[in-house]
C-alpha cells in the first residue's frame, strides 16, 4: 500500500480530483496549505505599506492506493495539474504500514 | 341730462363706497376670547408642524451616528487589525456606548453644555435637570432639548472611540475603560463647551473668539486624532512593529464599516443643522461632495505612488475626506467641499504613506493622519472658505446682506478665530491627555503583558475567539 501525497495549484483541484475518480480512485483527503517551492511570492500594499507574502495558497492531496494503482493515479494527477509553470507542485510517495477501516475493523488492502 | 347722472353717479358713491370699505377692512376692534384661543390653538399647531420636521431629522441623525460607532467604527477598525484582536477591537467602541452613555446623563451633557463659565459648564443639570421635552432657544429652538441631549451624546460616544484606533492591539481593558471615560469629562466636555456651549469663550454665536464648527472638526476630529498621536507615543509600538508584517485580517469588513461611516457622516454633518431646513441640505451635499473627493484624491495619489489602486486607499480616502468636511460643513458652498476633499485626500495619504514611517511612531489605524489632521485642516479651511450665504451666522445687515463670515466672503481675520480654536484643541487634548494617561498607567497600568500581546486580546481580555472555525 502506497501513500500519494500530491501538493497542486488550488485552481487545479476540480480537475485532479475528477481525473482521479475516473482513474477508478475514490478515496482521498484534501487539505489546504500554504507553501512554496521555487516560486517567489508576491507583495500587497496596505496604506503605503509594502507587505511580501511568500507563503502561497496550495492544496494537498493524500491518497492510499494498493501497489497496482500507483502509476495510474500518477499519471492522473500530473495530467489534471500540470501548466507547464513554475509553482505547478510536486508529489510524494511512500509506503503505507497499515490501513484499517474504522467501521468493521476490516485491515489491510481491502480496507483502502 | 349728463350733469344729472354724474350728481346721482357721486351721490351713489359717497354712499356706497364706505359701506364696501367696512365690509372689507379687518376689524380692528378687541377680539372676543374665543378667537384669541383659536389663534394661540393655530400657533401652536404650527409650532408642532416645525417641531415635527426638525425633530425626526435630529432623531434620525442621532440614530446615524450610533451607527457610526457601532457596527461602522467597529467594522472598520476590526477588519483592520489582526484576526486574534477583533472582538477585543470592537469591545473598546462598545464600551464607549455604554460608559459614556451613563456619564453624558449623570454630569457630561451639563459639563457640556451647560451654562458654567467660559472654558466649562456647570453642574446645573447635572442627572439632566432641568433638560426636558421643551426646546432650548440655544441648542435647536424647535426640538425638545432632549433631543439634542441624546444627538450630542452620540457624538460624546464616538470620539473616544476613535481614539482607540491609536493603541490597537496593545492595551487593557480595564484601563482603557478608565481612562477614555475621564478623558470625556476632562477633555471632550470643555472642548465642546468652549465652541458649542452656552457661554463657551469659542462658541460662534456670542463668543469672545468666535469659532466655526459645524459638527465636530475641532470638538471632535482634532481632540480625537491628536489624543491619539499622545496615546500612541506614550504606549509605545506594538510588539514587532515594524519588523514583523501586521496587514488586515479583513478587507471585507474594513470595507462594509467605511460605508457605514460615509451614509452615517449624513447624520454627523447634516444632522449639526439641528432642523430640516436648506441648512440641513447644504451640510449633506458638502459631506457627499468631500467623501467623493476624499476617496478620489487618495485614490489617485497612490496610483501614482504605489502603483494600483486599493480598497483601502479609496475607504480612507473618503474618511480623510469626510473628517475634514466636519467643522465646514454647513458652513461652505459646494464646489469647496469638493476642494475640501481632494486636498483632505491627498494631503491624509501623503502622512500615512511618508511621514508616518519618517517618524516611525506606531499609530496602529491613523486616528492621528486622518482624524487628527484632517480635522485640523477643515477648521483651517472652514475660515478660508466659510459663506454668508450658506449660513449667516452673523446674521444680515441692514440691506438684508448676510454680514462676511470666512475669508472668501472678505472676513479674512476669520482664520485666525480657526486657528484659535484649533489650537486650543491641541493643546488641551495634549495635556489632558498626557495627565490622564500618566494617572491610569501609574495606578493600574496601561499595556497588555507581553505573553498577552501575543496570544491577543480576544483571548487575554475577554475570553473569547472572534472565529471559531471549529464550531
Amino acid at each position: 500500500m502506497l501513500k500519494i501525497e500530491a501538493v497542486i495549484q488550488p485552481a487545479k483541484l476540480d480537475a485532479v480530483k475528477d481525473a482521479l475518480i475516473e482513474a477508478g480512485i475514490e478515496g482521498m483527503t484534501i487539505l489546504e496549505a500554504r507553501g512554496h517551492g521555487r516560486q517567489k511570492g508576491h507583495s500587497e500594499f496596505y496604506r503605503g505599506r509594502e507587505y511580501t507574502i511568500d507563503l502561497l495558497p496550495k492544496v494537498k492531496i493524500e491518497l492510499v492506493v494498493v501497489d497496482g494503482l500507483k502509476d495510474k493515479a500518477v499519471q492522473a494527477i500530473l495530467s489534471a495539474a500540470r501548466t507547464g509553470h513554475i509553482g505547478d507542485g510536486k508529489i510524494f510517495i511512500s509506503r503505507i504500514e497499515e490501513a484499517i477501516r474504522i467501521r468493521n475493523d476490516e485491515r489491510g488492502e481491502t480496507a483502502i | 341730462m349728463f350733469r344729472r347722472a354724474t350728481k346721482l353717479f357721486l351721490l351713489l358713491a359717497c354712499l356706497g363706497l364706505p359701506s364696501v370699505a367696512m365690509a372689507v377692512a379687518p376689524d380692528l376692534r378687541p377680539s372676543p376670547p374665543a378667537t384669541q384661543a383659536q389663534v394661540a390653538a393655530l400657533e401652536q399647531t404650527i409650532r408642532d408642524a416645525r417641531t415635527a420636521g426638525d425633530n425626526a431629522w435630529v432623531l434620525i441623525s442621532a440614530a446615524l451616528v450610533l451607527m457610526m460607532t457601532a457596527p461602522g467604527l467597529t467594522l472598520f477598525y476590526g477588519g483592520l487589525v489582526r484576526r486574534k484582536n477583533i472582538l477585543g477591537t470592537m469591545m473598546q467602541s462598545f464600551a464607549m456606548m455604554g460608559l459614556i452613555t451613563v456619564l453624558w446623563a449623570l454630569v457630561g451633557y451639563s459639563l457640556a453644555f451647560g451654562a458654567g463659565n467660559g472654558f466649562v459648564g456647570g453642574f446645573e443639570h447635572a442627572l439632566l435637570r432641568g433638560v426636558g421635552l421643551t426646546p432650548n432657544p440655544n441648542y435647536g429652538g424647535t426640538i425638545p432639548e432632549q433631543t439634542f441631549m441624546v444627538y450630542q451624546l452620540m457624538f460624546a460616544i464616538i470620539t473616544p472611540a476613535l481614539i482607540t484606533g491609536a493603541f490597537a492591539e496593545r492595551v487593557k481593558f480595564s484601563s482603557m475603560a478608565i481612562f477614555l471615560s475621564l478623558w470625556s469629562l476632562v477633555v471632550y466636555c470643555p472642548l465642546a463647551h468652549m465652541i458649542w456651549g452656552v457661554g463657551g469663550m469659542l462658541n460662534s454665536a456670542g463668543g469672545r473668539w468666535p469659532v466655526f464648527d459645524f459638527a465636530g472638526g475641532t470638538v471632535v476630529h482634532i481632540s480625537s486624532g491628536v489624543s491619539a498621536l499622545v496615546c500612541a507615543l506614550y504606549l509605545g509600538k506594538r510588539a514587532g512593529y515594524p519588523q514583523e508584517d501586521m496587514p488586515p485580517h479583513s478587507m471585507v469588513l474594513s470595507f462594509i464599516g467605511a460605508a457605514m461611516l460615509w451614509v452615517g457622516w449624513f447624520g454627523f454633518n447634516a444632522g449639526s443643522a439641528l432642523g430640516a431646513g436648506p441648512l440641513a441640505t447644504s451640510a449633506f451635499i458638502n459631506t457627499q461632495f468631500a467623501a467623493a473627493a476624499g476617496a478620489i484624491g487618495w485614490v489617485v495619489a497612490e496610483w501614482l505612488i504605489n502603483g494600483k489602486p486599493t480598497a483601502l486607499g479609496a475607504i480612507s480616502g473618503a474618511v480623510a475626506g469626510l473628517a475634514t468636511i466636519t467643522q465646514a460643513s454647513g458652513f461652505v458652498q459646494p464646489m469647496s467641499a469638493l476642494l475640501i476633499g481632494l486636498i483632505a485626500g491627498v494631503v491624509c495619504s501623503f502622512m500615512v504613506f511618508r511621514v508616518k514611517k519618517f517618524f516611525g511612531y506606531d499609530d496602529s489605524l491613523d486616528a492621528f493622519g486622518v482624524h487628527g489632521v484632517g480635522g485640523t485642516m477643515g477648521a483651517l479651511l472652514t475660515g478660508l472658505l466659510a459663506a454668508g450665504s450658506i449660513n449667516a451666522v452673523f446674521g444680515k445687515d441692514a440691506a438684508g446682506h448676510p454680514i462676511p463670515t470666512g475669508a472668501i466672503d472678505g472676513n479674512t481675520h476669520q482664520v485666525f478665530n480657526q486657528a484659535l480654536g484649533a489650537g486650543i484643541g491641541w493643546a488641551l487634548s495634549i495635556v489632558g491627555t498626557l495627565v490622564l494617561l500618566l494617572l491610569v498607567d501609574k495606578t493600574m497600568g496601561l499595556r497588555v503583558s507581553a505573553d498577552d500581546e501575543t496570544a491577543g486580546l480576544d483571548l487575554s481580555q475577554h475570553n473569547e475567539e472572534g472565529y471559531d472555525f471549529n464550531a
